[in-house]
């Protein structure tokens, strides 16, 4: 992680730092046991990226009085990931396209802005976050909201000089810059990363083959048809997909990453390999804490963990959906969105009930994945429009009730299954099947 | 330079120089003009840009695509002049071009 300096993105030059200090935050510390007005020890914000950023901003739009910081481990402002793996990624985006807010806006909203920034513990005591230089901020909330990194799967050469990660700005560059110097690159996993990743490099030219140990694409989160379907595009495009696959090392060549060796021993040579194997959590400050963590710090259906000044949202929330009667957490920048509002309504003394209708997209090729709710659990499958025209959508039903539809460039159903999937109105298959019923008539 | 006024739901006016080759959605957010969430980016998923374009202005903001009609069609308060602010580009041509925002997005 980079270690230089700390930023501050901040409005009032005596927040910034005193002498000396390259954290102002120092000098108007009150802990909130001391404070006369408790609000006046603010929110600290741990995480500043689509969830952090999103609790800042509403509790600035609801009011809150307090001072509010938003605390980042990366050297940017808050950005937007998903084009990572697609237009900047094969280069139709520039950086300056990805920034979630103007500089501007920190100042602007009293929002503090720390980059560079890591807090490495939360005193739950003394209710301070406490910064890697030792500097300590009080807070009355504490907000974590700190994701994830890209999960490292134990095989062999998984530490070796040149294998690529994808999921931060400073990876992406990483990445795109070893893909100038490529002819070939191999993606270690078939999920959405991989073949975004997998789609942007081959727009780049470049010969691609995806590695995928289960037996079809995306399969933890889509369903077997849209998985299969997916994999035959992919193939259409030039890409070496194989599925049921698992690499059983990477191979290494002068000191560095080039290529992987399979089960059975065959070696696919690579200029370049990326690992696109999911999510490793942040949770370990939630636990030293001693929060109660489960896959994901557990909160309740206000975002509150098990300490009730300390909530949780974003990548690393894991909440229970009433919507599908289950623990639940996303990783969508919807529900990172949603989910930070939800917080900050929930410290400025709403009533918070977070339940969502989950939605997320995936761009690869010309092709738009609009996925509404959750597809496990369903009892029938409905299949409206026909996949070899490129535009169709699969219906997850459950009792005579939408709970999720996965859309090919296929708006209009991914949009009115977001509203039935939350009425809960039953649906008839024949008519949700008939192409000649429209979708609007189906939610009258 | 390109000149977009941004008209919020309560009557504020918001005048702010836009740059080509952006669309009329980043233009908000870099000018911190509220009312437009965007919450997908711009990839045309989340019908959270919805704006109101004045008629006059239609030859020269193009045409929606066939996604962002769909998206509209059900997105809420739509009227004729609806559109997602992050399909419009900004070009020369929209010097001047008056968006009225809706009440809320969503
Ligand atoms: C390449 C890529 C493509 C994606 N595409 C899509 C897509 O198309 N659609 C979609 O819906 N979602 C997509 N996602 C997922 C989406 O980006 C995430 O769901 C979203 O970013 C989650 O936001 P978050 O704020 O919870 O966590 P993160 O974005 O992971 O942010 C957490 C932040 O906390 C910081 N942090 C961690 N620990 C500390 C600490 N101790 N101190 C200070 N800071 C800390 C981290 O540095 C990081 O910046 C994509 C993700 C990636 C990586
Ligand atoms: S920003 Fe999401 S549709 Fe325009």
């Amino acid at each position: 992680m980079a270690r230089s300096k700390a930023r501050i993105h901040a409005r009032h030059k005596s927040r910034q730092a005193s002498a000396g200090s390259p954290f102002p935050l120092q000098a108007r510390r009150k802990p909130a046991k001391k404070a006369g007005m408790s609000t006046k020890a603010g929110t600290v914000i741990i995480g500043a990226s689509q969830a952090g950023l999103s609790c800042a901003a509403e509790l600035r739009r609801r009011k809150y009085d307090g001072p509010v910081t938003l605390i980042g481990a990366e050297p940017h402002l808050p950005y937007q990931r998903p084009p990572l793996s697609k237009a900047y990624l094969s280069g139709e985006m520039p950086v300056e396209r990805l920034w979630l807010k103007p500089e501007a806006f920190y100042p602007a909203s009293d929002i503090t802005c720390l980059t560079n920034a890591s807090i490495t513990a939360i005193d739950r005591d003394s209710r301070e976050a406490v910064l890697a230089d030792g500097q300590r901020i009080g807070f009355e909330h504490c907000v974590i909201a700190t994701g994830g990194e890209a999960r490292i799967p134990p095989i062999p050469g998984a530490n070796l000089p040149g294998v690529q990660l994808l999921r931060n700005l400073g990876e992406a560059d990483h990445l795109s810059a070893a893909l100038n110097d490529a002819k070939s690159l191999a993606v270690i996993g078939a999920g959405y990363i991989g073949l975004e990743v997998a789609a942007s490099a081959r727009k780049r030219g470049l010969k691609v083959t995806v590695l995928e140990a289960a037996e079809r694409p995306m399969a933890r989160t889509a369903s077997p048809i849209l998985g299969g379907w997916f994999g035959a595009i992919h193939r259409g495009y030039g890409v070496d997909l194989r599925v049921s696959t698992p690499v059983a090392s990477i191979l290494e060549k002068n000191g560095r990453a080039g290529g992987v060796v399979l089960g059975d021993g065959e070696e696919i040579a690579a200029d370049s390999v990326l690992l696109a194997a999911g999510l490793a959590l942040n949770t370990g400050l939630a636990e030293a804490a001693g929060l109660d963590c489960e896959n994901g710090i557990l909160v309740d259906t206000a975002c509150r963990t098990s300490d009730r000044f300390i909530y949780a949202c974003g990548d690393v929330a894991r909440f229970h959906s009433a919507l599908y009667g289950r623990s639940i957490r996303l990783e969508s920048v919807q529900n990172a969105i949603e989910q930070g509002k939800a917080v900050a309504a929930a410290i400025t003394g709403e009533d918070v009930r977070y339940d969502p209708v989950p939605w997320f997209w995936s761009d690869q090729y010309e092709l738009k994945l609009q996925i509404a709710g959750l597809i496990d659990g369903a009892d029938s499958i409905v299949r409206r429009g026909d996949p070899e025209m490129g535009n169709f959508a699969v219906f997850h039903l459950k009792e005579g009730r939408i709970i999720a539809c996965e859309a090919i460039n296929s708006a209009p159903e991914y949009m009115a299954a977001q509203k039935l999937i939350r009425s809960g109105k039953p649906v008839d298959a024949d008519a949700l099947r008939n192409l000649d019923v429209a979708m609007r008539d189906l939610l009258a | 330079m390109t000149k977009i006024t941004f008209i919020e739901h309560d009557g504020t006016e918001h005048t702010v120089e836009a740059v080509n080759g952006l669309t009329v959605m980043e233009t908000a957010i870099r000018n911190m003009v509220p009312g437009i969430d965007a919450d997908c980016g711009g990839a045309c998923a989340c019908a959270t840009c919805h704006v109101y374009v004045d008629e006059k202005w239609e030859d020269k903001t193009g045409e929606r695509s066939s996604m962002e009609q769909s998206m509209l069609d059900f997105a809420s308060d739509v009227e004729a002049s609806s559109r997602l602010s992050c399909q419009i580009k900004v070009s020369d041509a929209l010097d001047g071009l008056v968006v009225r925002l809706p009440e809320q997005q969503g």
